[in-house]
C-alpha cells in the first residue's frame, strides 16, 4: 500500500494533534509504520498547533514533512501556510464553517466540509476534527474504519469511551460527505 | 503497569523515562526545560509506583550533584535536560568523570548559543563529546535516531556506564524527544545494578571505608589516575564503537549524519538512487568513541567521490570526519541552525554537485 503522508493544522484546542495521532494509531494497528511529528515550538505558543503523520508500510525515514498527500485545515491560517505542501493530485480538506477562504491551488481534490456546524448540531464540538478524519479516510483510503474504531479505545481515557460510538457517527458523517 | 503491549505508540521523552526504570533506574533528578519535561513528568507519576525517587531538583547544576551522589551510593540515577540545562551540568560531569561514577545523562538539545529557541539542533556536539568541564576526561556519547532506539540506548546506556564506571551522555534533540512511533519493549537482562564493591554504602563495621573523590593533591598519585582513566578510555574507544553504514560498496557519495539529520539523509537516498546517484550513510550511533575506521574504509573506497556531512549545526562532527577521512577524499559540510532543518531537496542538490560536478548526466 502507499505511504500516507498527512499534515493537520489549526488552532490549539480544536484537537489537532489528537487528530494526527488517531491517524498514527490507527496505522499503527494495521501493522504499518508511523509516525507523528508535533509542532511544539514558538507557533505553538502563538495560539496555533499542527502535526506531521506517516503511516507506511517502509520503514520511515525523515519523519519531519517537506510534502504531503493531504492537508487538513482547521483554520485560515493553516490553509495559507500549508497548502504549497500538498502534492500535485493530492487532498486538501478543510473546515468549511472556520475557513471560507478557498485554497489558491487548483491541482488538488478540495473537500470543503462545515465540520465545525455539523459538530455544533452533534452538541461537541471536538467531532470537528473526528468528521474531516473520516473525510481523510474515505479520499484516501490510508486507514481502515475498524483500526481508527479501535484507535479509539486506545487513546481516548476510559472515562470517555462511551462517547466512541458518537464518535463513529462523526467519522462516518465525514466519510460521507466526503464524497465517492 | 507491568508490561506494555508489543509494539506501543510512545513519545520519545517517554520512551527515555520508562526505558530507564525498565533498566532499573530507581532515582532520578531533573528540572524542567523544553523540549524534554515529559521525562520528568512520566518519572513523577511511575517512579512512585516501583519504589524509586522522583525529586525536582532547584537547578540543573544540584540535580546533576544529586546524581553524583545517588551514583556513590551505588545507585542507577539519571538526570536529563536540555541544552542550556546541560551546560550548566559541565562541572559536575568533569566530578563525575574525576570520581568514576557510573550514571545516564540525556540532552534533548535545543538550539543555541544562550538561551537560543526550542526547536531541535546539533549544536552541542562538541560539549558533547569533547568535554565542556575541565580536565582530561570522555564521556560515552549515544546518538539515537528513532524512538524505539532512544528505548533501547538508554536500557544499554545504564549497562555501559556500570561497566566502566563513567558518565554516558544520550544526545537527542527537540524532534527525537516530541514525536511518537512504535516502540517494542525489550526486556532488560540486568535490571539490577551489577555488584559495586566500590560504593560508599556503609561499612557495618566490617572493612575500611571506600572513598568516592575527584581529588588527588599528590602529583604523581594523580598522573596515576589520569593514566587509569585514559586507559579506561582506550578501552572504551576499543569495545564500544558503534555505527551503522549502509550503501557504501559502491557509493560515489557517502554521507555522514546522526540523530534526526540521518533520518532525513535516508529519504535523500532514495530519491537519488532514483537519479541514478548511489549515496551511501554511515551514521554514527556512539559519537565518542567516533566510528573513524568505518569512516575511513568508506573514503577508501575508489567510487567515492566525496563525503558530505549533514549536520544541524555550522559544522562539528565534520571535524572528526576529517580527521578520520585524513585527506583521502575531500569532505564538505551542510548544516542549517537555529531551529531550521536542511530539506531533502537542498541535501540531494549538495549530492548532486558532487557527482555530476558538470551538471551533466
Amino acid at each position: 500500500m502507499r505511504p500516507l503522508e498527512v499534515v493537520v493544522s489549526g488552532f490549539g484546542g480544536q484537537g489537532v494533534l489528537s487528530a494526527g495521532r488517531l491517524v498514527a494509531a490507527a496505522g499503527l494497528l494495521e501493522g504499518r509504520e508511523v509516525s507523528w511529528l508535533p509542532s511544539y515550538g514558538p507557533e505553538m505558543r502563538g495560539g496555533t498547533a499542527n502535526c506531521h503523520v506517516i503511516v507506511s508500510d517502509e520503514p520511515i525515514g525523515s519523519p519531519v514533512l517537506n510534502e504531503c498527500d493531504a492537508l487538513i485545515a482547521l483554520n485560515a491560517p493553516s490553509l495559507e501556510k500549508f497548502e504549497s505542501m500538498v502534492r500535485p493530485g493530492g487532498t486538501i480538506l478543510i473546515d468549511r464553517t472556520l475557513v471560507p477562504e478557498a485554497p489558491a491551488r487548483s491541482d488538488v481534490r478540495l473537500i470543503a466540509i462545515e465540520a465545525s456546524a455539523k459538530a455544533s448540531e452533534m452538541g461537541n464540538m471536538t467531532y470537528a476534527g473526528v468528521i474531516l478524519l473520516g473525510a481523510l479516510a474515505q479520499a484516501t483510503g490510508g486507514f481502515r474504519r475498524d483500526s481508527f474504531e479501535k484507535a479509539l479505545a486506545e487513546i481516548l481515557p476510559a472515562s470517555k469511551h462511551a462517547l466512541i460510538p458518537e464518535e463513529m457517527e462523526a467519522f462516518d458523517l465525514g466519510r460521507t460527505l466526503a464524497g465517492p | 503497569m507491568d508490561r506494555l503491549p508489543d509494539r506501543v505508540l510512545m513519545k520519545g521523552n517517554e520512551a527515555i523515562a520508562e526505558a530507564a526504570i525498565r533498566a532499573g533506574c530507581r532515582h532520578y533528578f531533573g528540572y524542567p526545560i523544553t523540549p524534554q519535561t515529559e521525562i520528568a513528568h512520566y518519572m513523577a507519576k511511575r517512579m512512585k509506583s516501583v519504589g524509586g525517587v522522583f525529586l525536582q531538583a532547584e537547578s540543573e547544576v544540584a540535580a546533576i550533584n544529586m546524581v553524583y551522589g545517588a551514583a556513590g551510593a551505588g545507585a542507577r540515577v539519571m538526570t536529563t535536560s536540555s541544552s542550556p540545562g546541560i551546560s550548566l551540568k559541565q562541572e559536575g560531569f568533569s566530578y563525575i568523570a574525576g570520581a568514576e561514577l557510573p550514571c545516564v545523562v540525556v540532552n534533548v538539545a535545543r538550539c543555541g548559543p544562550g538561551l537560543g529557541g526550542i526547536l531541535p539542533a546539533q549544536g552541542d556536539y562538541f560539549q558533547a563529546t569533547k568535554g565542556g568541564g575541565h580536565g582530561d576526561y570522555r564521556n560515552a556519547v549515544l546518538a539515537p535516531a528513532s524512538v524505539q532506539e532512544l528505548y533501547q540506548l538508554t536500557v544499554e546506556a545504564f549497562d555501559l556506564a556500570d561497566r566502566y564506571r563513567v558518565l554516558v551522555l544520550i544526545l537527542a534533540d527537540g524532534t527525537l524527544g516530541q514525536m511518537m512511533e512504535p516502540v517494542s519493549h525489550l526486556e532488560p537482562k540486568d535490571a539490577t545494578a551489577a555488584g559495586k564493591p566500590w560504593a560508599t554504602v556503609g561499612t557495618g563495621g566490617k572493612r575500611f571505608h571506600n572513598t568516592i573523590t575527584s581529588i588527588y593533591i599528590d602529583p604523581e598519585r594523580l598522573e596515576a589516575h589520569n593514566l587509569h582513566l585514559q586507559a579506561k578510555y582506550a578501552k572504551i574507544a576499543r569495545n564500544e564503537v558503534r555505527c551503522e553504514s549502509v550503501g557504501v560498496e559502491g557509493a560515489e557519495v557517502v554521507v555522514t549524519a546522526f540523530g534526526t539529520t540521518a533520518r532525513i539523509v535516508r529519504n535523500v537516498i532514495r530519491q537519488a538512487a532514483e537519479e541514478g546517484i548511489k549515496v551511501g550513510l554511515i551514521r554514527p550511533i556512539t559519537l565518542w568513541p567516533f566510528p573513524s575506521e568505518a569512516v575511513a574504509a568508506a573514503a577508501a573506497h575508489p567510487s567515492v567521490k566525496a563525503l558530505l556531512s549533514v549536520e544541524l549545526n555550522a559544522g562539528q562532527m565534520v571535524e572528526d570526519v576529517r580527521l578520520a577521512v585524513n585527506g583521502a577524499k575531500p569532505v564538505q559540510f551542510h548544516g542549517r541552525m537555529g531551529g531550521m532543518l536542511p530539506t531533502q531537496r537542498e541535501i540531494l542538490e549538495r549530492i548532486r554537485a558532487i557527482a555530476r560536478p558538470e551538471g551533466g548526466t
